[in-house]
């Protein structure tokens, strides 16, 4: 059988997508099933005075109404920050309480008062029209520069500071700073962001009163976790009588790793009432209440010497994390974000210092790249101005401060394995034909439109993550995976794996792995993921782990299946263990032609009767069956990087501004299958121009999200697009057996900085993201009237 | 959404008769139904009128352009009619919406509705449109008379429209990226004795914009309105754009307009 990495299989569950057979949470439905709306805060910060549900209690079909009170009474837990993270000054980090119900106070427009559980959603909503919450209506905090000079939301939380979190030797930074031949500063907001799942959350309830057992289907990228979570913290139940099941997930981008208010509430309301509850968001609330993404502002400087070389980097980053701290909200601004503010360059010293504040806007969590895109976006801004400042060429500059030696250990924290950052930069050149870019300008000139050319060579730290890294940052845990390869009788292999997809294609992905390891084809194979009551323990899908942790997980059980399956053998074949080989599915013994094929072993090992002349297949001390479990811990984080490159066309009588072409060359390590890898790159990539370009979330001064439906929130399109241009290097990752490096937010991360750095080149002054035709023509006219009064 | 009756009517006479202030004409449905589902709107009845053979087709006769009610967009965007008759018709309504939108809605429902950033009010205002309904003839520059407001009573049914044929004409829109509605569209039109130049998506309602048709009268180009400076007094200002861009946007597109009319 030809090897299955690297090949091009077309997806084994598109079928069902493609001809909407796919099951989502919002397609399951229960006999008896209630329907459950959610009363939530038209204010962005208040006083709850009362809530009164005497009027909309006695509305039709209202099987009940519960409230923040009711939660409280029941001893339900709030949500939690999964991480600790300690400040500066060697005090711990500070949340408020986070009720899946308010009871006193509501902290953000689309906050979670009363739930209306009744037989039909309309009853629920025309009940819930009548629940009457008196409110005393306080002054939001919504900027994120204002936040710390605002009052505090919170008693006992001064200047709404959840953490002063710092990394890095300062005083060394100052000394290059005071040292440095040239300085070079910028200063970046990284707009706020609304996930947009295709699929809005949803979950329903389903307690069973004979078994005592409570079952939370819901829209979620982490099952596992998530039953831990509210188990462990919210009360909801014990874990040996609570099953969580994500079905087929429509996308999460982040926005679905941990347990909502939403699953609590329905998981909780389902026991109370001992009928399934069934909560689908309409987009409003999924645009008021995911959680967000980015929002931070970040003042950085760079210190270089004349010819070019850097030696120091500070940066100062405010993160809003918005009314709560939402369970991977501290850890995206800290460990995913200040170990990359170096980039993949070679810089001696830096320092980064991290304010995460709270303000009165949706909670603001992990989002496709994670603390990563915020740093390359800094960096690879910074490194353009930089070399802009000195007169460098762009690719030239770079170069000159790549690291080239590996392993390299960096400054901050991260070793990186692997890499070669002048393959993917050269490739990058030669296929978005730099040299002739000059020419291409002239061309737009002709047409009166200015064209811009912009670089974002990135890195990220992906493959989630090793505990022993992350603990010596002061991490309190990491994230391991889990396998498990379960031979049926027959031959056929069901393998469970804790990582959940969502769109990423494991099904054919992992199973790629498997036939390659195990010799069995392909559709013999089937993933199963996304229910605790089915495989082991698992950590679920997000920072492009699953290949590099998950994948290696399945192969060190596909190790395990192979060690016991040439055990097996070597009796069958009259042999020993360690004369036999294994190669495309057969145990053969070495220098004969006597084998065995791996389906007859898993039969031998369920059936182990009598074969020929064997009393039994199994050698003494082996267990008959054939199924194996692992768990992997990472050694260290893989280290994806590439450089792309981007061009975009302004038209100055509009400020319009379009993207004409776009090359990506990615080093992801080996790629197993380049077709689902593409995929990844360009909904990454478009994601990273949606930011750059149209996207953001804007709050009034009251802290009405004015951008909450497709009417004012631009996502991007694909008219909005060229054709990408895409190649990949490859060195392979040293941390892991497959040698993946995960490629799921390489194109996040790295498109802004290059859409960015290409607008600014165009029309020669700084902008923000995201570039809108107003933003770019208001820079223009800026810059003439400038020019005009000089 | 609260319940409603549902009606299909199969005449005029039928439809009229069952409209009250309490129903809605349904058309395409692309603005009443989203509005009944987000609970903006109800309905005791909805009074389908797509099965009305009368309130559909296109023909040109003489100097004029008549339009079914019921028309959809797409078939406007590729009759050949409309394309040899008044091409930036054709072209207008191709850039409506998305083709899911475009299969559904209808002219008719578009100018019913008023919606401040739509293109067919543009396109009324700019071709002299008179507006057929089930009682009467409405010239269409008394027939916008508000945002989401016309001249239609209560129970009125647009039947028609009928669009004056121009020398040469265009529409430029510049859309939202988010609701690819116009942030600004601009129509002009210029016939033998007058050119007509209709704004949407800048004010709280389509309007057409003197400033910029007395220059073109007098000197049909698009240099001549170089040393035009917008007002930016009554013009939107949202989280999209400034009321100086959309100033900004009027005369640009009015520029490029002119400069592409054929």
């Amino acid at each position: 059988m030809a090897s299955m990495i690297g090949s091009k299989v077309e997806r084994k569950e598109d079928k069902k997508f493609l001809t909407g057979k796919g099951r989502y949470t919002a397609d399951i439905n229960f006999a008896n099933q209630t329907y459950a709306y959610f009363v939530r805060s038209p204010h962005a910060r208040a006083q709850i005075k009362s809530v009164d549900i005497s009027k909309a209690s006695k509305s039709k079909g209202v099987i009940k109404i519960l409230t923040g009170e009711d939660l409280a009474n029941d001893k339900i837990g709030g949500l939690i920050a999964g991480w600790k993270i300690v400040s500066q000054d060697g005090k711990d980090m500070k949340v408020p309480p986070h009720p899946p119900l308010a009871k006193d106070s509501v902290n953000y427009v689309g906050d979670h008062v009363a739930v209306v559980i009744a037989e039909t959603l309309e009853q629920a909503k025309d009940a819930a029209d009548l629940v009457n919450v008196n409110y005393k209506i306080l002054k939001a905090v919504v900027n994120t520069s204002d936040a710390m000079k605002s009052e505090a939301i919170y008693e006992g939380i001064d200047q709404n500071l959840c953490f002063d979190f710092g990394l890095g030797d300062k005083g060394k930074a100052e000394e290059a700073f005071s040292k440095a031949e040239k300085v070079v500063s910028i200063d970046l907001v990284n707009n706020r962001l609304i996930p947009n799942a295709m699929e809005p959350r949803a979950s329903i309830g389903d307690y069973n009163p004979s078994s005592e057992e409570l079952t939370l289907y819901t829209t979620n990228q982490n099952p596992h976790l998530t039953r831990l979570v509210l188990s462990a913290f919210n009360g909801i139940a014990p874990e040996h009588k609570f099953r969580v099941v994500a079905p087929d997930v429509g996308g999460g981008f982040g926005s679905k790793i941990y347990p909502y208010a939403e699953d609590a509430v329905v998981a909780w309301a389902a026991k109370k009432i001992e009928k399934p509850v069934k909560w689908v968001a309409e987009r409003t609330e999924s645009f008021l209440s995911d959680c967000h993404g980015r929002d931070h502002i970040t003042h950085a400087q760079l210190a270089l010497q004349k010819d070019g070389k850097i030696t120091g980097l500070k940066v100062e980053t405010i993160a809003n994390i918005g009314a709560y701290a939402s369970l991977f909200a501290t850890v995206t601004p800290t460990y995913l974000y200040a170990p990359l503010v170096l980039g993949l360059y070679n810089i001696p010293v830096a320092f980064c210092n991290v304010k995460a504040v709270f303000t009165n806007t949706a909670p603001v969590d992990a989002y496709r790249g994670a603390g990563r895109p915020e740093a390359t976006y800094m960096i690879e801004r910074l490194i353009e101005k930089a070399a802009k400042e000195l007169g460098m060429d762009r690719a030239e500059f770079r170069v000159k401060n790549f690291i080239n030696k590996f392993p390299h250990q960096q400054c901050l924290v991260h070793n990186i394995d692997s890499g070669d950052y002048s393959a993917h930069l050269n490739k990058a050149l030669e296929l978005s034909d730099y040299k002739n870019f000059e020419k291409r300008k002239s061309e737009s000139a002709s047409k009166g439109k200015l064209r811009g050319i912009g670089f974002s060579t990135y890195i990220e730290a992906c493959g989630i993550a090793p505990s022993a890294v992350v603990m010596s940052i002061g991490a309190g845990v990491g994230l391991w995976e889990s396998a498990e390869i379960r031979f049926n009788a027959t031959g056929n292999v069901s393998v469970f794996t804790g990582a959940h997809s969502h769109g990423q294609g494991h099904d054919t992905t992992f199973a790629q792995i498997v036939s390659d390891k195990l010799g069995v084809a392909l559709e013999n194979i089937e993933l199963i993921h996304g229910d605790t009551d089915k495989g082991p323990f698992g950590m679920g899908t997000y920072g492009s782990r699953s290949l590099a942790v998950g994948g290696t997980a399945i192969v060190k059980a596909c190790d395990k299946i192979i060690d016991k399956g040439k055990k097996v053998a070597a009796k069958m074949l009259e042999a020993k263990p360690e004369e036999i080989d294994f190669k495309s599915g057969e145990f053969v013994v070495k220098n004969s032609n006597k084998k065995k094929t791996i389906g007859e072993i898993a039969f031998a090992c369920y059936l182990p009767g009598q074969y020929g002349e064997i009393k039994s297949p199994l050698p003494e001390g082996v267990e008959p069956g054939l199924k194996e479990t692992a768990f992997y811990d990472p050694i260290n984080f893989s280290f994806p990087a590439g450089t792309h490159i981007c061009e975009v066309e302004v038209d100055p009588n509009t400020g319009e501004t379009k993207v004409v072409t776009y090359t990506a060359v990615d080093d992801f390590g080996t790629v197993i299958n380049p077709m689902i890898v593409e995929g990844q790159v360009h909904g990454g990539v478009v994601q990273g121009i949606g930011q750059a370009l149209y996207e953001n979330a804007h709050y009034d001064k009251s802290g009405q999200l004015t951008t909450a439906s497709y009417m004012d929130y631009a996502m991007p399109r694909a008219d909005n697009f060229p054709e990408f241009k895409i190649a990949y290097t490859s060195t392979p990752a040293t941390s892991n057996p497959l040698g993946v490096k995960g490629c799921g937010e390489a194109g996040a991360i790295a498109a802004p900085p290059a859409v960015i750095n290409a607008v600014v080149d165009a029309i020669n002054t700084e902008i923000s993201m995201p570039a809108t035709s107003e933003k770019v023509w208001d820079a223009l006219q800026n810059k003439k009237s400038n020019r005009e009064a000089a | 959404m609260k319940n409603f009756s549902y009606h299909t009517a199969k005449n005029i006479k039928e439809a009229t008769k069952l409209a009250s202030s309490k129903t809605a004409y349904l058309a395409g449905g692309m603005t009443t139904l989203p509005a009944i589902k987000l609970r903006m709107a109800a309905y005791s009845d909805l009074i389908d009128i797509k099965k009305i053979k009368d309130l559909t087709g296109i023909k040109v006769s003489g100097k004029t352009l008549k339009i079914g009610a019921t028309t959809k967009h797409a078939d406007v965007a590729s009759s050949k009619e409309v394309k040899k008759s008044i091409a930036s018709l054709s072209s207008l309504a191709d850039g409506i919406g998305d083709p899911q939108v475009r299969n559904r809605g209808t002219i008719g429902g578009s100018i019913a509705n008023n919606d401040p950033s739509a293109d067919y009010p543009a396109a009324c205002l700019a071709l002299n449109a008179n507006i057929h309904t089930s009682s009467r003839k409405i010239e269409s520059s008394k027939f916008f008379k508000g945002m989401f407001e016309t001249a239609l009573k209560s129970g009125e049914l647009i039947q028609s429209v009928e669009f004056q044929i121009p020398e040469k004409s265009c529409y430029v829109k510049f859309p939202n990226p988010a609701s690819r509605y116009a942030i600004v569209g601009v129509y002009v039109a210029k016939f033998k004795s007058e050119v007509n130049v209709a704004v949407t998506g800048a004010k709280s309602y389509v309007f057409r914009c003197e400033e910029i048709e007395k220059i073109l009268s007098k000197n049909f180009s698009e240099s001549s309105l170089n040393s035009l400076n917008l007002k930016t007094s009554g013009l939107n200002a949202d989280i999209h754009a400034s009321a100086d861009y959309r100033a900004h946007l009027i005369l640009t597109l009015a520029k490029k307009a002119v400069a592409s009319c054929k």
